[in-house]
């Protein structure tokens, strides 16, 4: 697991409450919610589109359902779980607003982390050499992308306030640790605690 | 491999209640077992089998052999497996083959009308009898996942996980539809006789016609293209007239003609509509069809599977979602049509070991 990585699951364990529900939009290999559930003791439910993933979920003793999320929430009841959670996810879907307004219907609150396509070294990287960005929270090449939609936090602040999300927390993290001043240019990774 | 000899036992009641009100009796259930039961009563899985299995699941020509032994997904090393043949079957469980001891004769068509609930009930006095409390699982594959889903809804206390695989809370029009085309082709026979043809000549042409549709609704466009394609079995015989010429035709009649062999045309007639009648549900809405449910549930749907699509499986996870119930689901890349649940062992292999490693008797 990479230092990103672990930094952000930390910080997302440190927003839950012990004991919290938990539902997991592409959970993938379920390291977070295996993390949640040993350390939260959460009742955690994965939802992944990965066949492969799943097995590795099951082996880890998770609850996860094979679908995708752009499709699998309409079942959920309202606020039926204390946190939903898209962590590195967001982006990869095909309509984050419909997933968003989902995710907020189904959990309490919900907790969204996404990579800053306007850190400093994406801005070079398009700015000066004319490339898409690659970096430690953008690690792939235009052509194996799993990302659609490319956004800053500043991006992600301005569509909650349009939609009338509120922000309860928000943590930007750089590679080793919690970036205070300048996140937008600074920041590679952001998490954010939102609620309607 | 399962070491210990394995011998078909047989578990008789007094009486068994049925759904209809009407009273059978009395029962006999055809059951083995495999593997130790432990000292607690706590490692005891339930299999249930599909329409034409029996209670022979393991072992040399077990119907889901591939699934259950020594170090396989139900490991025989760990767990104590039980199978038994279902009520109104044909394999040594009471049916309408079986004696009415009223009449002295084969029951045929004085045998009750039977439901899968019923097939369930049986299955719970032969659990009793064998002095367990807690199911740690039940698992089986079409009908048998929904003697799996019956036991989750009539039995809520006693099941601890449940994998039903490639079934459905009821059936679709498209399943009561082949169902009946098998009956009819059953009852077309002229040996038939209302289902009175006990020590006379059996309906085994209908049967067979009967086994030949359901074994094409068991498999995939996909598998019949990669097993039999356009094939000719011997081109010098072609032109003659509606002989089986093709591949897949003399396939077809010899699936038909071996199931005569150890089928009962009527026990099929009862069975196929037990399937029909069942509805998981039980009438109630799909929010509360699954409440109180406490166990683990492990659904499992096959891509190419058309005569159990998917979608069946996911109304079952719905209702185990709206239920809270801890619940993975997967839908598994294969080809092989309905019958993956019977051949896609290593896949099905990697989710029911890793499962069934996490649940446990309290």
């Amino acid at each position: 697991m990479s230092k990103l990585i672990e930094q952000e699951y930390k910080v997302i364990s440190e927003m839950i409450e012990r004991g919290a529900t938990v539902l997991d939009l592409g959970c993938g290999h379920g390291d977070l919610l295996a993390l949640l559930t040993r350390e939260k003791n959460v009742k955690g439910q994965g939802i992944e589109i990965d066949q492969q993933a799943i097995y590795d979920c099951v082996a880890k003793g998770l609850s996860v359902f094979h679908g995708d999320i752009d499709t699998g929430l309409p079942e959920f009841a309202d606020r039926a779980f204390d946190y939903v959670i898209l962590s590195q996810s967001m982006q990869q879907v095909k309509k984050p607003d419909t997933v968003l307004t989902e995710a907020l219907r189904v959990g309490k609150k919900v907790i969204v982390s996404f990579p800053n396509f306007a850190h400093i070294t994406a801005r070079f990287q398009l700015g000066f050499s004319g490339k898409v960005p690659v970096n430690p929270s953008l690690p792939f090449e235009w052509y194996n992308t799993p990302n659609t939609h490319f956004l800053s936090f500043y991006d992600f602040i301005d569509y909650c306030r349009k939609r009338g999300i509120k922000i309860d927390k928000k943590v930007y993290l750089s590679e080793k640790n919690k970036v205070r001043v300048l996140p937008n240019l600074f920041g590679m990774v952001g998490i954010f605690l939102i609620s309607k | 491999m399962v070491k210990e000899p394995i011998e078909t036992k047989y578990f008789n009641f007094e009486e068994l209640k049925l759904e209809s009100g009407e009273k059978l009796s009395p029962v006999t259930l055809a059951y083995e077992t495999y593997g130790k039961l432990n000292a607690d009563k706590s490692n005891a899985i339930l299999i249930v089998h599909a329409l034409s299995g029996d209670a022979h699941a393991a072992g040399p020509n077990g119907w889901w052999e591939k699934l259950i032994g020594a170090g396989k997904a139900f490991d025989t090393g760990k767990y104590f497996i039980i199978c038994s043949n279902v009520l109104g079957g044909c394999r040594g469980s009471t049916g309408p083959a079986s004696l009415n001891h009223k009449t002295g004769k084969p029951y045929g068509l004085d045998f009750p009308i039977i439901t899968i609930t019923d097939m369930v009930n049986a299955q719970k006095k032969l659990i009793d009898f064998l002095g367990i409390d807690k199911l740690l699982s039940v698992a089986g594959g079409s009908m048998g996942g929904m003697q799996v889903l019956e036991w989750l809804v009539s039995y809520p206390e006693q099941v601890v996980s449940a994998i039903p695989i490639a079934t459905a809370v009821r059936h679709s029009p498209q399943q009561i539809a082949f169902d009946e085309v098998g009956r009819q082709a059953i009852m077309a026979d002229i040996n038939w006789n209302d289902g009175n043809y006990y020590g006379g000549p059996a309906p085994d042409r209908g049967l067979a016609v009967a086994r030949m549709v359901g074994h094409i609704t068991y498999m995939s466009d996909q598998s019949m293209e990669d097993k039999f394609g356009r094939k000719f079995r011997d081109k010098k015989q072609l032109l003659k007239k509606f002989a089986a010429e093709f591949e897949v035709e003399g396939y077809l009649q010899y699936r038909g003609d071996s199931f005569v062999k150890r089928f009962d045309a009527n026990s099929y007639l009862y069975i196929t509509k037990a399937m029909d009648y069942f509805d998981a549900f039980h009438g109630k809405g799909i929010s509360e069809a699954f409440r109180g449910i406490k166990a683990k549930v492990l659904v499992l749907a096959f891509k190419s599977d058309w005569l159990y699509p998917a979608y069946q499986s996911q109304e079952i996870v719905k209702a185990c979602k709206l239920a809270g119930i801890g619940t993975v689901y997967c839908e598994i890349d294969s080809k092989y049509g309905h019958d993956s649940f019977l051949v896609e062992a290593e896949e099905e292999t990697h989710l029911i070991r890793n499962f069934l490693k996490n649940v446990k008797v309290d």
